[in-house]
């Protein structure tokens, strides 16, 4: 079959990664043909900035070389702009009379900087800040004048003052609002700004209207002169008051344009043959300008074109910061402080930190922050996820630091650092060979980081640091954003849907979900597929069959694997008690199996460490004979209860906190959950089994029972919120096994309490468990109902046969003769 | 040539599944993992995963891959080779399905 023919108009950042993007999908599927106007391969366009600032240079910034094109068989027409496309007969021409025809067309023209309407507009000297000419004009100017002048104080204008001043040109900004970035900052932020702008030489003209450019002897620029009748000298002006969609060759084809080329979800535009991303593009009224939201539309568009057809473009939230090296500003949301909305701010003129997080019944809308930028990334996902900030709205100013030291850094902190420093302690990479990765392989996203190099692919605990490395790297903030999380590639539906589809559409088969969801591979993959077991196990226990095939090995195989290979038992111990007769059972196993080492564990339990899989059904079966179950320290599932001495023996102890960890333990053995899950019983307040930091922890006290929930030791610590306080033991375990069956109907998979307990909020719990007790029992008796099916203890199933094929390897005693 | 042997049977291996093939005994490394897909291909691929070496016996099948338990690669069943962006390739065996008995080939 013929390959059929795709054309792309525009040679810049948002066309080439759409052909990344379909060049990754569907290899073969076209014959390409790129024409850009501008003389070079594909580079970074943010990087200008850097650039003129003579920290970057231009070979640095290549994205495609055109080795890249000739490799893909690509080609490539560069100096050489389309002026016209034949909609009829499909094809496009170029000024200097080169055709080429299409079956599928992409525009992706970008925009032009606006040029204000004076006069002397066209004056030489008088120049935009869009592409590599207008960079080397500047530069070009920088080295012969004196005076430089910037029309426009927002991101882009205030880049190329930075960069002219570091040139050696004395620069002054004009600005026509009262104050700096007036659509990223609020007035006091920007005042910050503006003096550590002034303390790097630069000049602020606010409020000034141009009325002209003035015509100097030699024909060229030398002043500017404003409405007040006032004028500055200038030997460069650089016109930044912003840009305007390129559409004339989309229009000039009788495409429907607006704002921009007005595109639908899958990014096509009126004509179904001719797609258009980037700039250029208007989406639901919403022309972007920056990368992240770029790089969604291309993948979208990719995905359309390769005639996959799955993906659809939904908007995008986007964030701003600026790439002056040593100011850092941030900003997303609204953060104007609409009516309906209240606004924390903190402020420190003499530290120049300024904070302004505005809130909307309870949820935050808008940040603006200056100087102080470490929890920039956390603001702005409480701000797409809808996060209920209630309970921490008292500390949420002073940022995400209570939980812990997360490597969120500086951006300054991480350029600081020697490139052998180790950025990702899981994975052992240091900050060199993420660089390197970065470069050389031309990555923007914190995915693709991820992919390629590892680090932050394990705890996380290094993202905010990767991301710092990523912005230092290449500039700008490309935290892609999709205005909503999809549970995995396969799919574009969120956690919340899935939970909600399988509840109300009662799917109660794994095939159900994938048709009623239209999954886009035949049988999921490894994220989707345990969480979708989870999800059908956790809301139809009586109906739906485990599919051991979906859980992840030591689910599996009901045991942690080892890096060998092997496997570690750990059987369980009701409350951490134990007596001879267990002790010994559990030294003749270990002896008999040749265990190489055996552990007393952090959960009060012993691990019997390096065992191989094919002994364990038969280790499974001592053990149960000897009154063991398994203690789950594999699962995402009801790992130990800690207890304490409690009032038996210890002097302080105010009630039974053994004998009621034991209940708690026998309530909730055995219950699969979204992530594992820990209790603990301390049998008074100096709290000796560390209850505050469980995910259920019980604190006795005189006069009853305090009931903790949320906390966990581990990768950030976080301690317990107090649910409320009990009197009996009966309730004690009543509200533990509602709040475990909420948890385990509405967080997502892979979520402990703590963070699901944030992003709900502890209001939304209270309200489920404390003031709504018909809804607890509720939940209560749901939680019983599932553990009949649940507490089928699976190492004694195996030990009588279950899945041997797991465990049994096939022997292949003589090998064959080969001829 | 007459080296294919026979291991199993279709059946005993479960969909989406695998079964282990020991060599030799004493030497953990040298096992062949047969792989059943959801669609019924059958692949035997070395059980060793280029990146350290984990089992690839004990990870997710999904499609025509497998995701290795230790740091999450996907290696292509039939090719043995690595999903991009990471890099390697498990030496792979060829198999054949005849009325329900699966056989494997070692040269
Ligand atoms: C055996 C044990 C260490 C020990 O010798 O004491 C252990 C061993 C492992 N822990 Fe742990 N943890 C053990 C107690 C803990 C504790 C202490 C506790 O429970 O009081 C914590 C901190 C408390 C907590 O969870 O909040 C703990 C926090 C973690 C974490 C971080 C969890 C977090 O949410 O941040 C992980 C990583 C994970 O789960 O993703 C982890 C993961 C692991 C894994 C499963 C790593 C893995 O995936 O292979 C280790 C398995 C080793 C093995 O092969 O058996 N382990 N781990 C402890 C088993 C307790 C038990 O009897 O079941
Ligand atoms: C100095 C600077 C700093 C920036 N900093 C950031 C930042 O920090 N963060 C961020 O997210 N974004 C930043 N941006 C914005 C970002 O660069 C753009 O959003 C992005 O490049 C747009 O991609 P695009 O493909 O739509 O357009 P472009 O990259 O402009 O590509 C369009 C290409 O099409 C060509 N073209 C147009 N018409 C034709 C035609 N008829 N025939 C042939 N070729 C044609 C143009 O010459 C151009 O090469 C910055 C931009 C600039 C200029
Ligand atoms: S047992 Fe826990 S702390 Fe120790 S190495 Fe393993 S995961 Fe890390
Ligand atoms: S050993 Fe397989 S992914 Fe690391």
């Amino acid at each position: 079959m013929a390959r059929m023919k795709l054309v792309l108009v525009g040679n810049g950042m948002a066309g080439v990664r759409t052909l990344e993007e379909l060049l990754k999908a569907a290899p073969q599927q076209y014959d390409i043909t790129v024409f850009g106007d501008e003389p070079h391969p594909n580079y970074n366009r943010i990087m200008l900035s850097p650039v003129l600032a003579g920290e970057q240079t231009v070979e640095q910034i290549v994205l495609n070389s055109r080795e890249w094109y000739a490799q893909h068989g690509i080609t490539l027409h560069t100096g050489k702009r389309v002026v016209k496309i034949d909609r009829k007969h499909r094809f496009v021409e170029a000024d200097d009379g080169t055709r080429a025809e299409y079956d599928r067309l992409l525009l992706a023209t970008g925009s032009k900087p606006f040029i204000l309407p004076v006069p002397g507009a066209d004056l030489g000297g008088v120049v935009g800040f869009r592409d590599i000419a207008d960079v080397d004009k500047m530069i070009d100017a920088a080295s012969h004048y004196r005076h430089a002048v910037v029309i426009g104080g927002g991101l882009l204008g205030l880049e190329a003052a930075n960069g002219l001043k570091l040139r050696g040109m004395q620069v002054s900004v004009v600005h026509i609002a009262p104050w700096l970035l007036e659509r990223q900052m609020d007035e006091p932020a920007a005042r910050l700004l503006q003096k550590s702008l002034e303390e790097k030489g630069l000049k602020f003209l606010l409020e000034r209207q141009t009325q002209e450019l003035v015509r100097g002897e030699s024909g060229r620029v030398c002043a500017v002169k404003f409405k007040d009748g006032e004028s500055v000298p200038a030997d460069l002006v650089v016109m930044a008051v912003g840009i305007r969609p390129n559409t004339a060759l989309a229009e000039s084809a009788g495409l429907r344009c607006e704002r921009g080329i007005v595109v639908n979800d899958t990014m096509q535009t009126f004509d179904p043959r001719i797609y258009a991303v980037g700039e250029c593009v208007s989406h639901r009224g919403i022309a972007y300008g920056l990368v992240a939201p770029l790089f969604e539309q291309a993948k979208v568009c990719a995905n359309h074109l390769a005639e996959h057809g799955v993906a659809r473009y939904q908007g995008s939230m986007t964030s701003t910061k600026l790439k002056v090296t040593g100011i850092d500003l941030f900003s997303a949301g609204d953060f104007t402080g609409a009516p309906g909305t209240e606004s924390l701010v903190f402020s420190d003129a003499a530290t120049g930190t300024y904070k302004k997080l505005v809130i909307k019944d309870n949820k935050l809308v808008g940040a603006c922050i200056y100087g102080d930028t470490i929890d920039g990334s956390w603001y702005f996902d409480l701000l797409r996820e809808g996060t209920d900030i209630s309970q921490f709205r008292k500390t949420i100013l002073f940022g995400q630091h209570h939980l812990g030291d997360s490597g969120h850094g500086p951006a300054e902190r991480v350029a600081a650092l020697p490139d052998s420093a180790e950025i990702c302690g899981c994975n052992g990479v240091c900050k060199g060979t993420i660089v390197a990765a970065i470069r050389d392989l031309k990555l923007f996203t914190l995915d693709e980081v991820k992919a390629h190099t590892k680090a932050s692919a394990s705890c996380g605990s290094c993202t905010g640091l990767v991301e710092a490395v990523l912005a230092h790297t290449v500039g700008g903030n490309y935290s892609a954003a999709p205005s909503k999380k999809p549970l995995c590639k396969c799919t574009e539906h969120s956690h919340d849907e899935v939970i909600a589809a399988i509840r109300d559409q009662e799917l109660k088969s794994m095939e159900a979900v994938f048709q009623a969801l239209d999954w886009n591979t035949p049988d999921g993959c490894a994220t989707c597929r345990p969480a979708l077991n989870y999800y059908l196990l956790a809301r139809w226990p009586a109906d739906y069959k485990d599919d051991a095939q979906s859980r992840f090995i030591n689910e599996r195989a009901h045991g942690n694997i080892q890096k060998d290979g092997s496997f570690s038992v750990v059987p369980r111990m009701w409350g951490g008690l134990t007596n001879p007769k267990e002790l010994r059972a559990i030294a003749d196993v270990a002896e008999k199996y040749k265990v190489p080492e055996v552990k007393v564990t952090g959960g009060q339990r012993i691990d019997l460490f390096g065992v191989k899989k094919e002994d364990l059904p038969s280790m499974w079966k001592d053990l149960s004979d000897a009154g063991f179950v398994s203690g789950h320290a594999y699962g995402k599932a009801l790992r130990t209860v800690k207890t304490c001495v409690g009032s038996q023996w210890c002097r302080f102890g105010t009630q039974d906190s053994t004998g009621l960890g034991v209940k708690l333990e026998q309530l909730t053995w055995g219950s699969w959950m979204p992530h594992k899950f820990k209790l603990a019983v301390s049998g008074c307040p100096r709290n000796c089994a560390e209850a505050t930091i469980k995910d259920f922890g019980v604190v006795c006290v005189d006069s009853g029972y305090e009931l903790h929930v949320g906390g966990n030791g581990g990768i950030k610590v976080r301690v317990t919120d107090l649910l409320c306080r009990v009197n009996t033991e009966e309730e004690v375990m009543e509200y533990c096994g509602a709040f475990t069956q909420l948890y385990r109907e509405e967080a997502h998979y892979l979520e402990r309490t703590a963070p699901w307990v944030e992003r709900v909020g502890l209001a939304h719990i209270k309200a489920r468990i404390v003031d709504d007790a018909e809804g607890r029992a509720a939940l209560h008796e749901r939680f019983k109902f599932g553990q009949q099916f649940a507490q089928i203890d699976p190492w004694k199933e195996r030990a009588e046969g279950t899945a041997a094929h797991e465990f049994q390897p096939i022997r292949v005693v003589a090998k064959p003769v080969t001829a | 040539m007459n080296d294919w042997i026979q291991i199993t049977l279709l059946d005993d291996i479960p969909r989406q599944g695998c079964r282990i093939v020991e060599l030799d005994h004493d030497d953990m490394l040298n096992r062949i993992a047969v792989f059943r897909t959801v669609t019924d291909e059958i692949h035997a691929v070395h059980d060793k995963c280029p990146h350290r070496g984990g089992p690839l016996s004990q990870g997710i099948v999904h499609g025509g891959l497998v995701t290795c338990p230790l740091h999450s690669w996907k290696i292509d069943l039939a090719t043995g080779e690595a999903v991009l962006p990471d890099k390697g390739c498990a030496r792979t065996y060829a198999t054949k399905v005849e009325d329900g008995r699966v056989y494997l080939r070692l040269a």
